[in-house]
C-alpha cells in the first residue's frame, strides 16, 4: 500500500505544481495589460491625486513579484481581493454562483454517466451492426452542435411551444429541491446531450481496444459464454479506461457549462466570468480562471489516481 | 386537418416527422452525389468513392457547398452583409425569404456571407495552429533530448487550462480584434497538434531509413521534409479536420458570447446571439446560423471519421 500512497502523493505534487505555473500565467497575463488598471477603473477624467490614491489602495505601487505573492497568499485562503467594478469582495461574489454551477454539473453528470457507459458498452458489443452505425452518426452530430444550438432547440420545443419547462433557469437559495430540478432541467439536458455523446464514443473505443486483446480471445476460444467474457474478463480491466473517460468528460462539462449558463441565464460562475470579461473586471476573471483550472486539474488527477488504483500494472512503471 | 395545424397541436411529433423527412432527403442527395462523383472522377478517385459510406459522401457534398457559398458569396447573396433594407425583425417577404435581423439587414445574405467570414477565420486560425504545432512537434521528435522535454512540458501546461476559459482570459486582456483572436486560438490549439505530431513522428524517427539518412549527413530540414512528413501524412490530415472542428466551435462560442468576431462582420455565432430574442416568440430563424455551424462540423467529422477508418487499415 505504501507505494500507492507514494505515487498518489507524487501525482498530487505534480498537479499542484501545474496549478502554480498556471497561476503565474494568469497573473502575468493581467500584468501585460496595456495601460494602468487604476486609470481603467476611474476613467479618463481622474485627477493625479485620486489616481495615486487608487494605486495605493490596489497595491499597484509594489513590484510585480511582491504583488503576485500577495495575490497567491490571498488565493490560498480563499481571498481574491475586491471586484474593480462593484468593490464587493470577489469571494462573496463567486461562492454562491460556484455552488449553483456545481449543482448544475452534478445534475447533468448523475444523468449522463450511467446512460453513457451503458450505451458505450452496448455499441462496443454490437459493433459494426446497424445499431452501432446509427449511434455513431447520432453521437457525431451531437458533438458537432455548438452548446447554444442544442440549448435553443430545447428552449424552442420544450419551453416556448409546449411550455413544459421554463426557458430561463432562474434559481434562488430558498427554492425547494424539486423546483430547482425543474428550473434547471433544460440546461442540464443540454449538457447531458453533449457529454453523453463524448463519453459514449470514448467508452466504445476503450472497450473495443480491450476486446481485441489476446486474453479475451483465449477466453472465447475455451468456450466461455459471451456474458461471462464481459463480466469476468473484460470488466475488471476496463475500470481504468472507464474512470478516465468519466473524469475527462466531467472536465469537459466545465467548459460546456459557460455557454449553457449564458443561454439559460443561469446564475453560475460561467456567466459571471463572461460578464466580468466584458466589464474587464480582472480580479474576478483571475479568480474564475484559477477555479476552473483547479477543477480541471483535479479531475484529471482523479482520473490518473483512479486508473492507478484499479490497475496494479500502473503501480510498477518500467 | 392541414400540416400547420397538426404541427401546432403536436409539436414534438412534428419534429420527428420533419426530422425524418430531412434525413431522407439527405440520404437521397448524398447517394446521388456519390454516384455523380464515381462517374466524374478519374480512375483512382472513382474507386475510392465507390466504397465510401454515405456519411462520407454527405460530408464531402456539404463541404463543397460551403466552399462555393464562401467563395462566391457576393454573387450569390442578394444584398451585402451590412446593407439595411428593412425594419428590425421584419418578417419574411418576397425580397428576403428569411426575414430581417435586429437592424433590418437581410438574414439570408448574412448567412451566406457568414460562410466566408466564420469559416475563413476558423481556417486561418487552424492553419496557423497546425503550422506551429506540426513544426515544433517535428523538431521535438527529431532533436529529442532537453529541447523535446521542455517543449512537451510547456505544451502540457497550456493544455491543462480549459480552452474556452483560457481564450476568455486572453481576450479580456488583449481586446477582441480579429488578429488577436486568430493568434490566441493558434496558441491554444498548437499544443494539441504538437502532441500528435510528436507521437506520430516519434514512431517514424526510430526507423532504419532515418538512421541511414542521418548517417548520410542529411540536415534537420531534409529529414523533416523528405523522410518524416511523407510517412506521417495520414493521421496529420485527419487531425487537421478534427482540429478545424474544435476551432470552429470555439470561435462560434466566443462570438456567441460577444467576444469573438465583432460586428458588422456577418458571423454565425454572433448572429444567433443578436437574434436570440425571436426564439421566445417561437421563431426558428435565429437557429439557422447555428444550424449552419453544426452542419459543417458534422460534415467535416463524417469525412474525418471515414479517413481515420481507411488509414486504420479497415480493421474493426
Amino acid at each position: 500500500m505504501g507505494d500507492v500512497l507514494a505515487i498518489v502523493a507524487k501525482r498530487l505534487g505534480l498537479g499542484l505544481f501545474t496549478l502554480l505555473i498556471i497561476s503565474v500565467l494568469i497573473f502575468i497575463a493581467v500584468e501585460l495589460l496595456p495601460g494602468d488598471i487604476a486609470q481603467a477603473v476611474l476613467g479618463q477624467q481622474a485627477t493625479e491625486s485620486t489616481l495615486a490614491a487608487k494605486r495605493a489602495e490596489l497595491g499597484l505601487n509594489d513590484p510585480a513579484p511582491v504583488r503576485y505573492f500577495n495575490w497567491l497568499k490571498g488565493a490560498v485562503v480563499g481571498d481574491f481581493g475586491k471586484s474593480l467594478v462593484s468593490s464587493e469582495s470577489v469571494t462573496d461574489a463567486i461562492t454562491p454562483r460556484f455552488k449553483n454551477t456545481l449543482f448544475l454539473a452534478l445534475f447533468a453528470a448523475v444523468i449522463a454517466v450511467p446512460i453513457a457507459i451503458t450505451l458505450g458498452v452496448l455499441v462496443a458489443l454490437f459493433r459494426n451492426t446497424l445499431f452501432d452505425r446509427v449511434a455513431n452518426v447520432l453521437t457525431l452530430t451531437s458533438i458537432s452542435c455548438p452548446e447554444f444550438f442544442l440549448g435553443y432547440i430545447l428552449i424552442l420545443y420544450l419551453s416556448v411551444q409546449t411550455g413544459w419547462f421554463p426557458s430561463i433557469a432562474k434559481v434562488s437559495p430558498d427554492m425547494s429541491l424539486f423546483d430547482r430540478l425543474h428550473r434547471t432541467f433544460l440546461p442540464a439536458l443540454t449538457l447531458v446531450l453533449i457529454v453523453v455523446a463524448h463519453m459514449m464514443r470514448m467508452t466504445r473505443a476503450a472497450i473495443i481496444n480491450l476486446l481485441a486483446s489476446p486474453y479475451i480471445e483465449m477466453a472465447r476460444l475455451k468456450g466461455t459464454p459471451a456474458w461471462k467474457v464481459i463480466v469476468k474478463h473484460a470488466l475488471p480491466n476496463s475500470w481504468a479506461p472507464i474512470i478516465n473517460v468519466v473524469a475527462l468528460n466531467l472536465a469537459f462539462l466545465i467548459t460546456g457549462v459557460v455557454l449553457v449558463e449564458v443561454v439559460f441565464v443561469y446564475p453560475g460562475i460561467g456567466q459571471l466570468l463572461v460578464d466580468s470579461v466584458s466589464k474587464r473586471d480582472f480580479p474576478i476573471v483571475q479568480a474564475c480562471c484559477l477555479i476552473f483550472a483547479a477543477t480541471f486539474i483535479l479531475l484529471n488527477l482523479a482520473a490518473d489516481i483512479g486508473s492507478i488504483l484499479t490497475n496494479p500494472r500502473l503501480r510498477h512503471p518500467k | 386537418m392541414d400540416i400547420s395545424a397538426l404541427s401546432e397541436s403536436y409539436p414534438i411529433a412534428s419534429i420527428f416527422v420533419k426530422g425524418f423527412a430531412l434525413i431522407l432527403v439527405a440520404i437521397i442527395a448524398s447517394w446521388i452525389f456519390r454516384a455523380l462523383l464515381v462517374a466524374v472522377l478519374p480512375g483512382e478517385g472513382a474507386k475510392v468513392m465507390r466504397t465510401a459510406p454515405l456519411t462520407a459522401a454527405f460530408g464531402i457534398m456539404i463541404i463543397l457547398l460551403y466552399a462555393i457559398a464562401g467563395i462566391f458569396a457576393p454573387w450569390i447573396a442578394p444584398y451585402s452583409e451590412s446593407e439595411v433594407i428593412s425594419s428590425a425583425f421584419a418578417p419574411a417577404d418576397e425580397n428576403m425569404w428569411l426575414g430581417a435581423d435586429q437592424l433590418g439587414r437581410d438574414l439570408y445574405s448574412r448567412v451566406i456571407f457568414g460562410a466566408r467570414n466564420s469559416v475563413g477565420i476558423a481556417l486561418i486560425a487552424t492553419s496557423l495552429a497546425f503550422f506551429i504545432g506540426a513544426m515544433t512537434g517535428l523538431i521535438a521528435a527529431t532533436k529529442g533530448g532537453w529541447i523535446d522535454q521542455a517543449m512537451a512540458r510547456s505544451a502540457d501546461v497550456i493544455m491543462s487550462i480549459p480552452s474556452l476559459i483560457f481564450s476568455l482570459l486572453l481576450l479580456s486582456i488583449f481586446g477582441t480584434s480579429m488578429i488577436v483572436l486568430i493568434l490566441i486560438i493558434a496558441v491554444i490549439y498548437a499544443p494539441r497538434v504538437f502532441r500528435l505530431t510528436r507521437a506520430v513522428a516519434g514512431d517514424v524517427v526510430v526507423m532504419d531509413y532515418i538512421e541511414a539518412a542521418r548517417l548520410r549527413g542529411e540536415g534537420l530540414w531534409y529529414l523533416i521534409r523528405k523522410e518524416i512528413l511523407p510517412n506521417s501524412k495520414a493521421p496529420l490530415i485527419a487531425e487537421f479536420g478534427l482540429e478545424f472542428c474544435f476551432v470552429f466551435l470555439l470561435i462560434a462560442g466566443l462570438s456567441f458570447l460577444g467576444l469573438g468576431i465583432q460586428p458588422p462582420t456577418a458571423d454565425w455565432g454572433s448572429m444567433v446571439r443578436e437574434n436570440a430574442t425571436l426564439i421566445s416568440f417561437g421563431e426558428v430563424t435565429p437557429l439557422i446560423p447555428a444550424a449552419a455551424i453544426s452542419l459543417l462540423t458534422v460534415a467535416v467529422n463524417f469525412v474525418v471519421d471515414w479517413m481515420l477508418y481507411r488509414s486504420s487499415g479497415l480493421k474493426e
